[in-house]
């Protein structure tokens, strides 16, 4: 088995005139849960498409599941949730998952399945617009999830959620990560970092780190990740 | 492509439409009211109305299709839905055919409305069969649909979609031969109604309408229309872009 799920060498992203990623180098090594963790606008969700291969005018090399990122082959090895809802919102649950699979080509049984992994088996039968926003991130989730995707790459995928849903998505995560898959789970909320095994810390375009919050935290001899990435950014700029 | 993730696209978008009543309304049943006001406004001069009678058959649907498929088509990317499909095993032809076999349904319903209302309730004269007047509405909504593939390559938003009806949809209607007989327009102009789908699609049913059946003309033009809904969808796939800034 490849040690790595994703490799990313000097991956550089031009958005318009801007460069937005400033050559990053970082793994995803397989069979874990990696947080990519930043603020707003540094640049998660550009490099979250760069690997699920839906990015132009990306340069350098990233390899997916031993694949150049963005290859025929990769699609339906990968499950990806946006920031939008992806789904129908004139379909239901049901409906939605049923089609993905039937685009996918898994058994309609693998619905089942999912919607119970996503704990929605309450509102299987509502239509998707009808469900409060927390419910509709886990109705895409599910949708991500269905045929056993080796990468699942979920950009924000916590968000509006209660913290016992936060907790019961998180556990999923690790029980994916336990059976093989890899994840790349994006957030701006840094509390989360440490229910990852690995982070990936981003700012303007740049990584900061790619290390375990257990290493990460000793390397800026703090107590917890927030001010790790505050330390971080000071002996970056105190260094230029 | 693949035959099951296409059908499974049509399915889709048949099972999103059933939802929408108020789509469905618009596209059944519109074409068929702008028709009769058209009947109404020539009540005095009925040989007007069946000149210009069966020429809006091809237009209306062609107009009504076009709008809703653009517009549909960006909504899928302002969802999301789009970027999902891309990450699975869905050649951009599975899309746009599903989208076309889709919407090609629903032009076969929209035609059987509107040619039936227009032969039988508003007794428009015309020299051709029925069913060939109805073969030729249904191509033209179905160009409809193609165009709006291929149009909804070139916007961004749903906002700059419903603006694309009248960039590209107005200049085919005024140059198709309904307001000046193509023959009749300035060189330069004729020249360009030639290479414009919606002049074939109303010379098509002109043709039916005369008597020229599609043994006879029309159905050449026919033919010409069926070209013009291939090159749209071929040219959708082209343009449909999977990696974008």
């Amino acid at each position: 088995m490849m040690k790595n799920a994703v490799q990313c060498r000097s991956l550089v992203v031009v958005r318009g005139d801007r460069e937005v990623l400033h050559g990053i180098d970082c793994a995803l090594v397989t069979g874990s849960v990696t947080g990519l963790l930043g603020p707003s606008g540094c640049g998660k969700t550009t490099l979250i498409r760069a690997i699920v291969g839906l990015q132009a005018k990306v340069t350098g090399d990233v390899e997916v599941l031993g694949l150049p990122a963005g290859s025929p082959k990769l699609r339906g090895r990968i499950g990806y949730v946006t920031q939008e809802p992806s789904v129908y919102g004139d379909l239901t649950v049901t409906e939605n998952l049923r089609f993905f699979a039937a685009v996918l080509g898994v058994s309609a049984d693998d619905v089942d399945r999912v919607i119970d992994a996503v704990d929605l088996g309450t509102h299987a039968t509502a239509r998707v617009d009808q469900l409060s926003g927390g419910q509709r991130s886990r109705a895409s989730l599910a949708a991500a999830l269905l045929g056993n995707p080796e990468l699942l790459v979920l950009d924000e995928p916590t968000v509006g959620l209660d913290p016992v849903l936060r907790r019961d998505l998180w556990d999923l995560f690790h029980r994916l990560a336990a059976d093989g898959a890899t994840l790349l789970v994006s957030s701006h909320v840094m509390d989360e970092a440490s229910r990852c095994d690995r982070l990936l810390l981003m700012r303007d375009g740049d990584l900061l780190a790619d290390d375990t919050p257990a290493d990460l935290l000793a390397a800026a001899g703090t107590a917890d990740i927030e001010q790790a990435f505050l330390t971080l950014i000071d002996r970056k700029t105190g260094a230029r | 492509m693949t035959p099951r993730v296409t059908f499974a696209v049509a399915a889709r978008v048949l099972a999103q439409l059933r939802r929408d009543h108020r789509t469905v309304a618009m596209l059944v049943v519109l074409p068929t009211l702008l028709v009769s006001l058209m009947w109404w406004m020539f009540t005095d001069s009925p040989a007007t109305f069946d000149r210009v009678g069966g020429p809006l058959l091809a237009v209306f649907p062609a107009i009504i299709m076009f709008t809703v498929t653009s517009v549909a088509v960006l909504r899928e990317r302002s969802t999301g839905t789009l970027a999902r499909l891309f990450t699975m095993p869905m050649a951009k032809l599975d899309f746009l055919l599903g989208y076309a076999f889709a919407f090609a349904l629903i032009a076969v319903v929209q035609a059987a409305v509107v040619v039936s209302i227009a032969l039988y309730a508003l007794d428009l004269d015309i020299e051709g069969a029925a069913w060939q007047l109805g073969v030729v509405a249904v191509l033209d909504g179905v160009l409809g649909t193609a165009l709006g593939l291929f149009a909804s390559a070139f916007a961004a938003t749903e906002f700059q979609a419903v603006q694309m009806m009248p960039a590209v949809m107005i200049p085919q209607i005024l140059l198709c031969g309904l307001l000046v007989p193509r023959e009749r327009l300035p060189g330069v102009l004729e020249a360009v109604s030639d290479v414009l789908p919606l002049s074939y699609a109303v010379d098509a049913v002109a043709g039916v309408a005369a008597g020229n059946g599609f043994g006879a003309g029309a159905g050449t033009d026919a033919l010409v229309v069926t070209a013009f809904i291939v090159a749209a969808l071929a040219l959708g796939a082209a343009t449909l872009r999977r990696r974008t800034a």
